[in-house]
């Protein structure tokens, strides 16, 4: 977006690529400060989990199921899918700070599609784990991760969905689009905290 | 200061009743929150003193008045009132009142979420004390609520009921509030600045708020972790978290939550650090002395207070004892930085003793003898011989709570004026303060000795020591001297509020900018802004001038503790800027 007569800012690449050139509102900052909140939320819960793992005598679900059942290519799948659905969501951020309303609507309607996909696939593997949330710290921690994590991924595709309606509605331009890019880099941080240590720890640590 | 002529409104001038209580039920203005966090919080405040007052009435003598599990409730809910509902929230008040007006803003950055933070505040403290009316009472595990005496797993004689769950989930929810209002200020601090409120010019109490800001964003979301696992681990999971029949690691509870628990203590000190520190800028008639450093401190304790959890966990062989020795030793430094701070800027000022000086002096004495015990406390040998004992309830009270207490109180005589455009009385300030002065000194020194004899905490009942029974009438008779001194107290507000004294824009000959707007402030806050040029507008706007051609004048600072950035006149300052 070019700035009228003013010199051109420098602005970090990466900060660039984030949020791009234009100040910070009050809004992204907003969003930013939250996302440090969850992030010490998670880990509050995944040094839970640690903690249990590194210190127990039964790590497996008392019931004898078995941790997870089957192979894991379903998870696996769902992982990266929900993950590369950070790749739409930024595409939609890069396409409304251009002002391309339609490109945004588009790639916003990817991510909810996908996303509800992997609340469906979070839904079929609580009702088949075979085992109940009070066999023993592994399942208390496997429906405590998986279930928090899922609401944040409720409250990211909400929280899209209503942005995907402002924008039909005509909302948003290349300058007016905080509400976007904090949906974005919300979305960003639901994918990666599941990427980076919720799914490994969930269905690898032995 | 033609600004502050004219737009002195009342709020309530030709508007009925309930379109008052209207406009407050809906209002964004981060002043009328502020105000109504005030209200709440110290109504909680009264309702935690009344447990106490229950606690000494059973303590005063030997054999039992009120049964035991009454007596867990009792100060259970004492220390979760105490701290939940009233010295965090207090807090919170005086940060939304004050902050703002001090940075030249319009508002808070989120008006709306500001008050969505009080209502979850009131809903969550609502809920937390409606727990008396269920089946089984209150929560009765302490305010730390340790499991496994917590847990519902079928290990416990008489396991709490929803009590427990309504305690769990009430804090939950107190927590969300509290992060939401943390977001608020930083954000509101780090954007909604007036223009020349640089950084290191913001006032100090503003930086207590960008500090505790941080201590709250980022350790609250750890307790309610540990909350929600605690729920969990009562519904449906059995215990699997924190039961160790069920798997479960009852100090993985203590570690999830003293990590939020100790910077909690911060939290509720820092404010009130802050609002001593503009106190004495304006009663000595002096700047603070060593500006950058009070805030250099002040980060410093901030960091300290998230590497020190475990010295609460000393005597239960789970942490690494000399590490959390040495740096809850460290903080005794930042401390002490300001504590001496304080003294020197007190040093051959002009001090003048108004009800709230008073209070900021009575907070240094408080908090100096609870800064020493607690380097008590950081010694494991010692810790492990007063652990649980009354040793620990006079220190903790003597620093988080009474020194806290007296600094928000102090800020209740500093700000009321700003708030309701009238004076508190100062007659019956000075005695609230003698009362309450004595009567906390009374409660906590003579608990400092208690716990040195071996008395434990928590016990509805002591055996007939010598010695035992005249110290625990004495902590009583001084529970209720401070209990009378703050009936002066709630006295004085709604008389002063009646007939006090008017109070002009800048009763106080203040420093900082919010006493640069009328007493209360318009719904705008300012009409017109001074200069900014240092951390002391109001000075510069009164004696700038006059002081130009004065070699020991800076604008920036007063030359004391100017932390390398050097003596800067006002044309070299407005030089940068232009």
């Amino acid at each position: 977006m070019a700035v009228g007569t003013l010199p051109q800012r420098r602005v970090h690449p990466i900060r660039s690529f984030l949020v791009g050139e234009e100040p910070m509102t009050t809004g992204l900052w907003g969003i930013i400060f939250f996302i440090f909140s969850e992030i010490m939320f998670f880990a509050g819960l995944i040094a839970a989990m640690l903690a249990l793992h590194s210190d127990t005598l039964f790590w497996e679900p008392t019931n004898g199921a078995g941790r997870v059942e089957g192979d894991h290519l379903l998870p696996i799948l769902f992982t990266i899918l929900l993950v590369s659905t950070s790749i739409p969501m930024q595409f939609a951020a890069f396409a409304i700070r251009k002002g391309n309303r339609r490109a945004m609507l588009i790639n916003m309607a990817i991510v909810l599609v996908v996303g509800t996909a992997f609340i469906i696939n979070q839904y079929f593997e609580w009702t088949h784990a075979g085992f109940g949330i009070s066999d023993g710290p592994y399942a208390a921690t496997f429906y405590t991760l998986t279930g928090f994590h899922g609401a944040h991924v409720i409250g990211g595709l909400l929280f899209i969905f209503a942005q995907w309606l402002r924008g039909l509605l005509g909302h948003f331009d290349a300058r007016r689009n905080t509400a976007i890019e904090a949906a974005t880099l919300y979305w960003h941080f639901v994918g990666f905290v599941w990427l980076l240590v919720i799914f490994p720890l969930v269905f690898f640590l032995s | 200061m033609a600004t502050l002529a004219g737009a002195q409104t009342t709020p309530y001038a030709g508007a009925n009743a309930w379109r008052v209580i209207l406009e407050w039920l809906t209002t964004v203005d981060h002043k009328k929150i502020g105000i109504m966090y005030l209200w709440t919080a110290g109504a909680f405040g009264l309702v935690g003193m009344a447990f106490s007052l229950v606690m000494r009435t059973e303590l005063a003598q030997t054999g039992t008045i009120i049964s035991a599990e009454t007596y867990n409730s009792i100060f259970t809910m004492h220390g979760s009132v105490m701290i939940f509902l009233f010295l965090l929230p207090i807090g919170a008040a005086f940060m939304n009142y004050s902050m703002p007006l001090q940075i030249g803003a319009l508002d808070m950055a989120f008006p709306r979420i500001n008050a969505l933070s009080f209502w979850i505040f009131l809903f969550g403290g609502v809920l937390l004390t409606l727990s008396f009316a269920v089946e089984g009472g209150t929560a009765s595990a302490g305010w730390t609520a340790y499991p496994p005496i917590t847990l519902d797993s079928g290990n416990n004689a008489e396991p709490p009921g929803a009590g427990m769950d309504m305690w769990l989930v009430g804090v939950i929810l107190l927590g969300q509030a509290s992060i939401f209002g943390s977001i608020n200020f930083l954000v509101t601090i780090f954007k909604m600045r007036a223009p020349g409120m640089t950084m290191w010019r913001l006032p100090l109490f503003t930086w207590t708020t960008l500090v505790t800001g941080l201590l709250i964003l980022l350790s609250t979301p750890v307790l309610a972790a540990a909350l929600v696992l605690g729920f969990i681990d009562r519904n449906g999971a059995m215990g699997a978290f924190f039961d160790p029949s069920n798997g479960g690691q009852p100090l993985l509870w203590q570690n999830l939550f003293w990590f939020y628990s100790h910077p909690a203590v911060y939290i509720m000190i820092l404010p009130a650090m802050g609002i001593v520190s503009d106190v004495f800028g304006v009663f000595t008639r002096r700047p603070v002395f060593g500006y950058r450093s009070m805030v250099l401190a002040l980060v410093a304790i901030g960091l300290l207070g998230f590497i020190v959890w475990a010295h609460h966990m000393f005597t239960t062989g789970g942490v690494f004892l000399p590490f959390f020795m040495g740096a809850t030793f460290l903080i005794a430094v930042p401390t002490g930085v300001k504590m001496f701070n304080w003294i020197a800027t007190m040093w051959r000022g002009s001090n003048i003793f108004p009800t709230a000086m008073l209070f900021s002096v009575g907070f240094l004495m408080l908090f100096l003898i609870g800064g020493i015990t607690g380097v008590f406390h950081a010694a494991v040998p010692v810790d492990f011989a007063l652990h649980d004992t009354y040793f620990v309830v006079g220190h903790f009270h003597y620093t988080m709570s009474i020194a806290a207490t007296f600094g928000f109180l102090a800020g209740c005589y500093y700000w009321f004026p700003k708030m309701f455009g009238k004076f508190m009385n100062e007659g019956l300030g000075k005695l609230h303060f003698w009362l309450l002065f004595i009567g906390v000194n009374l409660v906590f020194f003579t608990q400092l000795l208690l716990g040195l004899d071996g008395m434990p905490r928590r016990i509805n009942d002591y055996a007939d020591n010598p010695g035992w029974e005249l110290m625990n009438m004495l902590i009583t008779i001084g529970a209720f001297v401070s209990a009378a001194g703050m009936m002066v107290f709630l006295y004085n507000v709604f008389y002063s509020l009646k007939w006090g004294e008017r109070a002009g824009a800048d009763p106080w000959e203040g420093t900082t900018l919010e006493w640069a707007t009328t007493s209360p402030p318009p719904a705008h806050n300012f009409d017109s802004l001074p200069e900014i040029r240092s951390e002391r507008p109001l000075f510069d706007l009164r004696f700038g001038e006059r002081l130009q051609d004065d070699p020991h004048y800076h604008v920036n600072g007063n030359g004391h503790g100017n932390g390398g950035g050097g003596a800067r006149t006002p044309s070299a300052t407005a030089r940068e800027e232009g």
